[in-house]
């Protein structure tokens, strides 16, 4: 049996009087890629932003039900944010390069803990680049402005910049929507690698993706979640029509 | 040609020339300008004017140094309480505060810039020198009072462009910064104000200019004696007031002295001007 590594519980999340997530129930368990997949609008995003809570940002934002990462109630009384947030990294659709270095990109939010030891923040650096599949080719030029980066590299860099941080489990939102084939492919083979250390959920609009890199898939419809399960049961003999019917390109 | 094309023709001649006529207004005052003062600044030397320490002008000594010291110092003194005052009410405005407190006090703020020089200028000399001259002593006419006052008149300018480039910051910066671990300020800090610098330098030169170009408020508060001050609580005369003081009964070369002090400042000036249009276009090309 799998450990479980988040736990959502009868979780609605509502921006103002609109509900966007209704009723989630899912597991997510460590050392697995988690796809989830469902058309534009559906909650993807929404519910990736309640899992470290960085709808926390967005006014009128509000939520109900539970939760668990590792056991702890992420919306309890007690709870760290920012710490949150350091174990469960994001990675966003657009590569956001903070205006700085590649260096200093990385290092970021590792300064932000204090630490400024420079053979150590060295280390991380070349550690996190290289599991990112990034180090070979910016090796030489850490020290230039990541903004210089093309779109496939400044995105490896996103995830070596949360990778960076330790986390626990990393999130990516659509990790590859802006990207060419070939860059496509070496962050999917990046993730593969990665499962081993972490526990992934990818959220993609591109159902391929998850069919290649999924051990399980999601597939969110409306704020629902339409149902959940190996990647090679929901693609071959999905339980619900509408699931059949968004995989076969029928809506969405 | 149809009548539309023709009138369209017409229309588009009629804006070029009104363009024309606006620009060619700033070329004439700047010949005019450079033509009446540049004259007497040959005759005496740019040395004598620009380091010369005494403006006698009755004896024939047009030292412009002790104002353009005193420019210097209050432009200084009006960035020192401006500056930070203007940047941390942008960043508590775009960052901090409530939307709905923001449209309210953007406004309040901006509507400082519609204050009349002169009222600024009673306000000091009514109540700011009397509060100098008695806590720290001197005339209270002074560098200090007319630092204040300027620092004051140029908070709209520095809090309205720092608000345009911090709100020009895309969110994405923000959320990759927050996703990361960092607090709301550490963000700020790290993130936000670097990628806005260069528009809020922009803006704190355009205030610069503000400060270095307002002559009533000034008059009105900082004593004007025509000496190098000795400290912040002396008072001290300043380029534009220089002009505006003795130009009613200047004749001669008093009165070229006088073009000759407006070709300084208006050098310093396009200096300024120059420096935040570069910033700013190097933003932008970011």
């Amino acid at each position: 049996m799998k450990q479980r590594g988040i736990l959502v519980r009868d979780f609605s999340h509502y921006y103002g009087e609109n509900r966007s997530l209704n009723n989630i129930n899912l597991d997510v368990y460590r050392n697995e890629i988690l796809g989830i997949i469902g058309p534009a609008r559906s909650g993807k995003s929404t519910f990736l932003a309640c899992l470290n809570r960085l709808n926390d940002l967005i006014p009128g934002s509000r939520v109900e039900g539970k939760i668990l990462v590792d056991d702890q109630d992420i919306y309890g009384p007690e709870v760290d944010v920012v710490a949150l947030r350091r174990k469960l990294g994001m990675v966003f659709a657009t590569p956001v390069p903070l205006p700085l270095t590649i260096y200093e990109n990385i290092v970021f939010g590792v300064r932000l803990l204090g630490n400024n030891d420079r053979g150590e923040l060295d280390r991380i650096v070349e550690d996190s680049l290289e599991k990112a599949g990034l180090w070979a080719e910016v090796k030489d030029r850490l020290h230039t402005s990541a903004l210089k980066l093309s779109g496939g590299q400044q995105q490896r860099l996103c995830i070596a910049r949360v990778l960076a941080l330790k986390p626990q489990y990393i999130m990516l939102d659509e990790p590859t929507s802006g990207l060419d084939p070939i860059s496509t492919m070496k962050i999917e083979d990046s993730l593969r690698t990665l499962k081993k250390d972490y526990t992934i959920i990818l959220v993609t609009n591109n159902t391929k993706q998850a069919a290649r890199v999924a051990d399980r898939t999601a597939f969110f419809l409306m704020g629902e979640l339409v149902e959940i399960d190996e990647t090679r049961v929901v693609f071959t003999r999905p339980s619900d029509k509408r699931t059949e019917a968004y995989l076969e390109g029928k809506f969405g | 040609m149809t009548r539309l094309e023709k009138n369209d023709r017409l229309v588009r001649l009629g804006l070029l020339m009104i363009a024309l006529s606006a620009i060619s207004v700033l070329a004439i005052i700047t010949l005019f300008i450079f033509e009446q003062g540049t004259p007497i600044m040959f005759r005496y030397g740019f040395k004598s004017f620009l380091l010369g320490q005494d403006w006698y002008p009755s004896e024939k000594s047009f030292g412009l140094l002790p104002m353009i010291v005193g420019s210097l110092m209050v432009t200084f003194g009006a960035l020192i309480i401006g500056v930070p005052l203007g940047l941390a009410s942008a960043i508590f405005l775009t960052e901090f505060s409530h939307r709905r407190l923001t449209r309210i006090l953007k406004p309040v703020i901006e509507l400082l810039a519609g204050i009349p020089s002169v009222v600024y200028g009673f306000i000091g000399l009514m109540f700011l020198v009397p509060f100098i001259r008695d806590n720290f002593g001197g005339p209270g006419l002074s560098v200090l009072a007319a630092s204040l006052i300027l620092g004051i008149m140029i908070l709209p300018t520095v809090i309205s462009i720092a608000i345009d480039s911090i709100r020009a910051v895309p969110d994405s910066y923000r959320e990759g910064s927050i996703a990361l671990g960092a607090t709301r300020w550490q963000t700020v800090r790290m993130v936000v104000l670097p990628a806005a610098r260069s528009g809020i330098i922009a803006g704190i030169i355009l205030g610069m200019g503000r400060a270095i170009g307002e002559t009533m408020a000034v008059i009105m508060v900082a004593g004007n004696a025509a000496d190098i001050p000795g400290s912040i609580l002396a008072p001290v005369r300043t380029l534009t007031s220089n002009i505006a003081l003795e130009m009613a009964y200047a004749s001669e070369e008093h009165r070229e002295a006088l073009f000759a002090t407006g070709v300084i400042l208006f050098i310093i000036i396009m200096i300024l001007n120059t420096i935040a249009n570069v910033t700013s276009t190097r933003q932008r090309k970011k």
